[in-house]
């Protein structure tokens, strides 16, 4: 797949789910501790999302990279926007800010406990 | 040099920091892919500097990322990132109980 192939699957995704992650390992099987972090926090929250395994595919690995301008993975998608790695998730999801604009968007979530 | 006192170094040259500390998490990472046999892999960085006001936490980690492009490309793998402005040190400072 070129970089451009990637970069046009990257936009397929993140605006065909509202909730993109892209991860290492998958929501059931994370293989990476920051990436079950995040599927933590969404699955805590309750939120519908969609994930794709950075590991089983080199140029997704990288392209995701250069196309977020964002040196690491997991990265998360919301309506299309970059929203950030694990320390902003984590952070996000602390201060509310995560519920707050999970709400703004139309996405479901559970009230925060 | 190791690559916890180039990284210190860096942000120091880049943010002058009001406060900065570079921790090398590489062991607890130890035995998973991207933990390299020599460490020195998975870093935590916590600083406040007074560039990041005004700033979203994605400019501010971008800002970083960018100052270690050398670190990335050279091995860095993971990099978990507290980054505050002086201003929101001040607020937490008030918040905690005495």
């Amino acid at each position: 797949m070129s970089q451009d192939l990637v970069a046009e699957r990257i936009t397929k995704d993140i605006t065909e789910n509202p909730v993109m992650l892209y991860m290492k390992g998958t929501a059931m099987f994370p293989q990476c501790g920051f990436s079950a972090r995040v599927v933590q926090i969404l699955s805590h929250m309750n939120v519908p999302f969609k994930t794709a395994n950075v590991l089983e595919d080199m140029e997704l690995r990288e392209g995701v990279k250069r196309f977020s301008n964002w040196p690491t993975v997991p990265q998360l998608y919301v309506k299309g926007e970059f929203v950030g790695g694990c320390d902003i998730i984590t952070e996000m999801y602390q201060t509310g800010e995560l519920a707050t604009l999970f709400s703004e968007n139309g996405i479901t979530h559970s009230v925060a406990a | 040099m190791s690559r916890q006192s180039r990284i210190a170094d860096t942000l120091t040259r880049a943010f002058s920091p009001q406060h900065l500390e570079v921790e090398d998490d590489s062991a607890r990472h130890a035995g998973h892919a991207g933990a390299g046999a020599g460490g020195e892999t998975h870093f935590n960085v916590r600083m406040a500097a007074a560039s990041f006001e005004g700033m979203s936490r994605v400019a501010r980690q971008r800002a970083v990322n960018e100052a270690l492009a050398a670190e990335f490309a050279g091995g860095l793998h993971a990099l978990s990132l507290t980054l505050r402005a002086p201003s929101e040190l001040a607020a937490a400072a008030a918040a905690a109980p005495a």
